[in-house]
């Protein structure tokens, strides 16, 4: 079976989302979702370990050779985030089950589940397959599913959000395609390694970067880069909790993977990045985001908003760091793919803690927190330090690679942007921290359900990752080197 | 005739592709009704189907299917990922159009104007 392994990790979450959707049992949903989810976890850690010892690993799907078949190409970096996101989506899943019941009506909840499983199997299929248009199909399998989960929260105004993130995700996807498109009439091929080799013998330079703009812009609308990102607050704030969850921790960080593979495995690090340009454009963005959203976010009032839009400004250090384009630059940012999915899966499934006992939604219900409900409290606190970088979590090791990458190219206006930009979140940060310890509790809110054990654990589990990642950094730091020595700037090191 | 002019006047599809593509994607910017938006969508994204499907035709070729008498075939390759992603937009629509539904349940209303000023932006 283990050779079939990147075939397995897309396919058994999907083979659930069917079960599920066939069975629609309403005790039954939860051990199937569990159980393919676990699949997808224990076959995408064998896969990593593959992928270790191996060179890398080419799956011919359905036994047609590439590149005129579909290939799945598995190397350190995607094994590593195929982990990654199984992962976190099964402890999210163990997290489920109480959340949902409570959130959701009975009769949405094997739906939920269904489209749960979907999503992962979409955003898995975007990273391991190797074929452009292959990745196009999962595109639109991750999104579709995300749409629903998101028009299932129960607020009416989560349809608006759906709504306004299927048009904005539509268009995306399809200027994909168009990119594409442009890469298929040029080289006539599809496989993107293939592609990258018949890249080099292109001569009409225009269209190759018309393809590349493309192909930017159109990852960039899921990516939820800063001017291109009026979806993501409403669709996180309208969510359910477990699907905010969810999408916070992985969704764009598939996004930014497949960015990262266009312009460092298929277009090169030298076509790339000799386009003073794209740089700018790349740079300039990232920075923005860091600043605007920080700055919109000190000014929300809505809990799970505020979060959303710092989860804009920290996709811009993730996107930073690959306009740096050096060896720690591209480091900081693969670390903080991996740090920020644990961080906002921490918040937001505490979050879903505090939605689940008393229906918090704002930030002044926050108040007196700390007395009521100190085991939540403290990973909120924990992990909300930790976006800001405090040193001894994990947004430090992030930051510090990113600014290490920004000495080296001698850029102290990033270092200086990155310093202010923590600084903004300290406000926002500050702001909730204050309220939860030091503020007396508001009479209106009375706890009402006790948080279900599996909740609190799961949620605790996530705070402690975020401390233990930060002091020991072996693991993270590590793999997050392996893959960039040998995945990203094989050529160049 | 020069050869400018005649390689205008060849690929003129990909003016025709061009042009759809522009108008779909300025009827989802311009109009405040959410069902002719989606309406704008489809247009784009058929637009691009266009654009794979024409490459693909190569002049004098016939259906790709192997024949006596025939040697050159147009590619089957475009067709066969188009087929795939209309299944991809029909489904799109289909679910954009289902949440039109439900909103004009809940807000009795599918002008974008009047739902995102008094909806979204109420805190």
């Amino acid at each position: 079976m283990n050779e079939h392994a990147p075939a397995l990790v897309a396919m058994l979450p999907i083979i659930g989302a069917i079960l599920i959707m066939l069975i629609r049992h309403n005790h039954l949903n939860w051990l199937i979702a569990l159980l393919s989810g676990f699949g997808t976890m224990y076959y995408s850690i064998i896969l990593y370990l593959d992928a270790r010892s191996m060179e890398t690993i080419s799956y011919a799907m359905g036994g047609w050779e590439p590149p005129v078949g579909i290939e799945y190409r598995i190397d350190e970096f995607n094994a590593l985030l195929i982990a990654l996101i199984s992962i976190m989506s099964f402890l999210i899943l163990i997290y489920a089950k109480s959340s949902l019941s409570n959130e959701l009506k009975k009769n949405k909840i094997s739906t939920f589940y269904s489209m749960y499983l979907l999503c992962l199997g979409g955003l898995i299929g975007i990273l391991s397959t190797g074929d452009a248009f292959n990745a196009f199909v999962f595109l639109e399998i991750s999104s579709l599913a995300t749409y629903v989960i998101i028009s299932m929260g129960g607020d009416r105004r989560g349809l608006l959000a759906a709504y306004q993130y299927l048009i904005v995700g539509t268009i995306g996807a399809t200027l994909y395609v168009i990119g594409v498109g442009l890469i298929f009439i040029i080289t006539g091929s599809l496989n993107l390694y293939d592609i990258s080799v018949k890249l080099g013998d292109v001569e009409l330079y225009r269209p190759l970067l018309a393809s590349l703009a493309f192909i930017t812009v159109g990852i960039a609308l899921k990516i939820a880069l800063f001017p291109l990102h009026a979806w993501l607050p409403n669709a996180y704030a309208f969510a359910p909790s477990v699907g905010t969850a969810f999408l916070a921790s992985t969704a764009t960080k598939v996004a930014i993977y497949l960015l990262i593979k266009y312009l460092y495995l298929v277009y090169g690090f030298d076509l790339v990045y000799s386009n003073q340009i794209f740089i700018f454009v790349v740079l300039s963005l990232s920075v923005l985001a860091m600043f605007g959203a920080s700055v919109i976010a000190i000014f929300q009032s809505n809990l799970k908003k505020l979060f959303a839009y710092s989860s804009v400004a920290q996709i811009g250090y993730i996107t930073l760091g690959i306009g740096i384009a050096n060896y720690n630059g591209l480091i900081g940012s693969t670390v903080h793919i991996i740090n920020h999915s644990i961080i906002k899966a921490a918040i937001f499934l505490a979050i879903g803690c505090l939605v689940f006992s008393s229906k918090i939604v704002n930030i002044d219900q926050l108040a007196g927190l700390g007395k009521k409900m100190p085991m939540v409290a403290v990973c909120i606190t924990i992990s909300s330090l930790s976006l800001i970088g405090v040193p001894g979590t994990v947004g430090f090791i992030s930051k510090w690679y990113l600014v290490l990458g920004s000495l080296e190219q001698g850029w102290w206006v990033v270092v200086f942007a990155l310093a202010v930009s923590s600084i903004l979140a300290l406000i926002y940060v500050g702001r909730i921290i204050e309220l939860i310890w030091f503020h007396a509790p508001v009479s209106s809110i009375v706890s009402e359900n006790k948080i279900p054990f599996e909740m609190i654990a799961v949620t605790v589990l996530m705070t402690i990752a975020t401390i233990y990642f930060g002091i020991d950094t072996r693991l993270t730091g590590d793999l997050a080197k392996i893959a960039v020595e040998n995945v990203l700037l094989g050529e160049q090191l | 005739m020069s050869f400018e002019i005649y390689h205008f006047i060849t690929s003129y599809n990909y003016y025709i592709i061009i042009f759809l593509m522009i108008s779909g994607l300025f009827i989802v910017v311009s109009k405040g009704n959410m069902v002719k938006k989606l309406v704008g969508l489809a247009l784009f994204q058929t637009s691009v189907y266009i654009l794979y499907i024409s490459p693909g035709k190569i002049v004098g070729g016939t259906a790709p299917i192997l024949a006596d008498g025939y040697t050159i075939y147009s590619s089957p390759f475009p067709h066969v990922l188009i087929l795939t992603a209309i299944v991809v937009g029909i489904a799109t629509l289909s679910l954009g159009l289902s949440l039109v539904i439900r909103i004009n349940e809940e807000f009795e209303t599918i002008e974008e104007d009047e739902l995102f000023n008094n909806e979204l932006n109420d805190e």
